[in-house]
């Protein structure tokens, strides 16, 4: 183990890779001479010359889908988009083509292709540029989406993610390029599809995501201050979803909270929030609750913003809240 | 009334000078060539005229657009490709996928929705694909063709150095394409990054019933290629030798060269939009302008007027060809629906560690799914 960044561990890991596989190639805006607007690819373009790593022009239908017909032709190319909000511009080759490729073609072409880039507000970058709009591709069939909260699983799921054979969308976060834990050094790869319970507990099941898993996690050992004993699970991919494990941990724990940077209607706690029901109807205490977004366009000015997102001080507040509904002693 | 001017077609035009034709249609060496190009495009018509037939008889479903009207210029593209050579095209893709190799049979099979269409009946009439032959989709949106064909081309660059055997990447669009950004954005990025990919426009003055005059800002769409300087060129898409000669010679500047070129090939559209579009909106002098360029008809005559074809073969050849098509319903007709066991298999290439697999309605646990 060694103790990285997350986004130094998504530059070695892109270039371990790309060691490894001649197939692999890096395709997006400022990625090559001004190394990557979050500097993920600096250094890749010296190493691996223009053929690998290929600066764009602002064209991200355009380079999108000409990743996704490299892709087609077999190679395994992995497209940065500057963040996810410009991904909407590139969104009818994402969900029209990439998705649909090998379906609507009676499963005669794959398309190996990775989409890296960040979501996550928080950073004053006002209302189009702080979108959690992971959802989107999270609803459609075809697609791949996985989003790591912590450095180990960015290797991890970055790994899977360049093995597999279909689309995926790797969701990145600007909160998180910065923040540091322990990585694996050996070849570590994870199964695509498959949450992780990052914390055990027995009183109430946190189910999070990408940056909201450290708030999660954060939350879960204060409550152990006050002997509540919370479990924490890191969905670590959105599709496929990892049913299985939500609704285990939410019958073990009776009680469950969702916390999602997204907006709250028809965002991914909804679909967890109608997981469990289903699956856990007569052990559940309480209704699901989720801490979301506000449903309003992400403001700029500091304190607006910071009252329109899902803090740590919020999921304590929901959590007591649920507890104190259901009795629950200390 | 839109002016008819700027459409109608005087002769060659392109945005380069050098121009030269390699297969004369007074050569007697090239009788064979023409002969046969007729003869698909014949063929082709028919299969047409029946796939409409078979829609009305609601043997089809979904959206059913044809080629006709589009035969020489369907048939001069393909007879110009090679093996290796890869098309990715539009929704009125029939006669593309026959002439590029596809079996007749299996192209109506997947009209039909039958597990031996092409696309195993996952496509339709709009989604054709055929990995055998290089057929790499009809696209039913328009302009999404044109992103991942040019990607293809980046992967022919990636993988093959030029020379006279490259393959290379043919895109087929419609005129009122030209105007969707992922046009743009795909011939800047191919001109970049000088990738071996050939643009065809098939320019038939008709997006659905919007008229490229009243859609475009310049409406000789060959010249947008003079904006990523890609070279270009407007041909009479009706002679089948001027478009065959045309493609090979773009095509094997874009195979030697590695770069991309544009070709719009000015076409007429002889019936509605698709099977059920009555086209109202043309008037009776359009759609009798439309059938004078009906390319069968000239060919017809220009064969005859060679002594390469007689009355009396015309008639076998068409015997010929509505048996073919006759062959291709039947088989279609006996392909078994798609297996519905099979519903989830392909929507993604490996199975996933989470059973998704659900029809409408099934709960999302069972009672095998939590131990005790």
């Amino acid at each position: 183990m060694t103790i990285k960044t997350y986004r130094q561990t998504l530059h070695d890991t892109l270039a371990e890779e790309m060691r490894k596989d001649p197939d692999i190639l890096l395709i997006g805006e400022e990625i090559g001479h001004f190394e990557g607007s979050y500097k993920i690819t600096a250094g890749l373009l010296a190493e691996f010359g223009p053929k690998r790593v290929k600066d764009t022009p602002i064209a991200e239908e355009g380079f999108t889908g000409a990743a996704i017909g490299a892709a087609m032709l077999g190679l395994k190319p992995i497209v940065e988009i500057m963040t996810i909000n410009f991904s909407l511009v590139a969104m009818d080759q994402i969900i029209n083509h990439a998705a649909k490729i090998h379906a609507m073609f009676g499963g005669q072409v794959n398309v190996p292709l990775v989409i890296r880039t960040p979501g996550g507000g928080g950073q004053q970058l006002g209302a189009s540029h702080s979108q959690n709009i992971e959802v989107f591709y999270a609803h459609i069939p075809g697609l791949k989406v996985v989003c790591p909260s912590n450095p180990a699983d960015a290797k991890g799921l970055l790994k899977a993610a360049i093995g597999d054979t279909d689309p995926v969308l790797f969701l990145e976060n600007l909160g998180l390029y910065g923040a540091k834990g322990e990585v694996p050094e050996e070849d570590y790869v994870l199964e695509i599809g498959k949450a992780n319970v990052a914390r055990q507990g027995k009183d109430i099941t946190i189910i999070s995501y990408s940056k909201a898993t450290t708030v999660a996690l954060e939350v879960a050992d204060e409550l152990a201050h006050e002997q509540i004993s919370a479990e924490v699970i890191d969905l670590r991919s959105l599709r496929p979803l990892d049913r299985q494990t939500i609704v285990e941990s939410a019958r073990k724990t009776s009680r469950a909270v969702v916390i999602e940077d997204d907006w709250l209607t028809y965002g991914i706690g909804a679909e967890i929030a109608a997981t469990i029901q289903e699956g856990a109807f007569d052990y559940l205490d309480a209704p699901v609750r989720r801490v979301a977004a506000a449903e309003v366009p992400v403001p700029y000015s500091k304190p607006l913003e910071l009252a329109s997102l899902p803090d740590a001080a919020t999921l304590s507040k929901v959590i007591h809240q649920i507890l104190d509904a259901t009795a629950f002693n200390r | 009334m839109v002016s008819r001017n700027t459409m109608t077609k005087t002769g060659r035009a392109t945005n380069k000078a050098s121009d030269s034709s390699n297969v004369d249609s007074g050569h007697q060496d090239n009788k064979d060539l023409l002969l046969s190009f007729y003869e698909e495009m014949v063929f082709i018509r028919h299969f047409e005229l029946k796939a409409s037939e078979m829609y009305q008889k609601a043997k089809i479903g979904g959206y059913c657009h044809l080629n006709l009207g589009e035969e020489a210029t369907v048939v001069g593209l393909m007879r110009a490709t090679q093996k290796q050579d890869y098309l990715f095209t539009t929704y009125r893709e029939h006669g593309y996928a026959i002439s590029k190799g596809s079996d007749p049979g299996r192209v109506m099979a997947e009209l039909f929705g039958k597990a031996d269409g092409v696309s195993h009946g996952w496509g339709g009439s709009m989604h054709l694909f055929d990995k055998e032959t290089h057929l790499m989709g009809g696209y039913g949106i328009v302009g999404g063709q044109i992103p991942p064909a040019t990607g293809a081309a980046l992967a022919i660059s990636y993988k093959n150095t030029p020379s006279t055997d490259s393959p290379i990447v043919v895109c087929i669009m419609g005129d009122g394409t030209t105007n969707i950004g992922a046009f743009h954005e795909s011939l800047n990025i191919a001109a970049v990054w000088k990738l071996p990919i050939v643009y065809v426009i098939v320019n038939n003055f008709l997006g659905m019933g919007t008229s490229v005059d009243m859609a475009s800002g310049e409406p000789e769409l060959y010249k947008r290629g003079a904006s990523y300087k890609i070279e270009s060129i407007r041909i009479n898409g009706e002679d089948p030798l001027e478009v065959y000669n045309t493609s090979l010679r773009m095509f094997r500047i874009a195979r030697e060269e590695h770069r991309p070129l544009l070709i719009e090939a000015m076409s007429h559209r002889l019936k509605g939009h698709s099977v059920v579009d009555p086209a109202k909106y043309r008037s009776t002098e359009e759609m009798k302008e439309a059938e004078q360029h009906d390319p069968i008809p000239m060919l017809e005559k220009k064969l005859i007027g060679l002594s390469y074809l007689k009355e009396s073969d015309i008639t076998s050849i068409v015997a010929k060809a509505k048996e073919r098509v006759s062959s291709a319903v039947a088989f279609a007709e006996q392909s078994p629906n798609p297996d519905i066991r099979q519903l989830f298999a392909n929507v993604y290439s490996k199975k996933l560690p989470n059973d998704f697999y659900r029809l409408p309605g099934e709960p999302l646990f069972d009672e095998h799914s939590f131990s005790k």
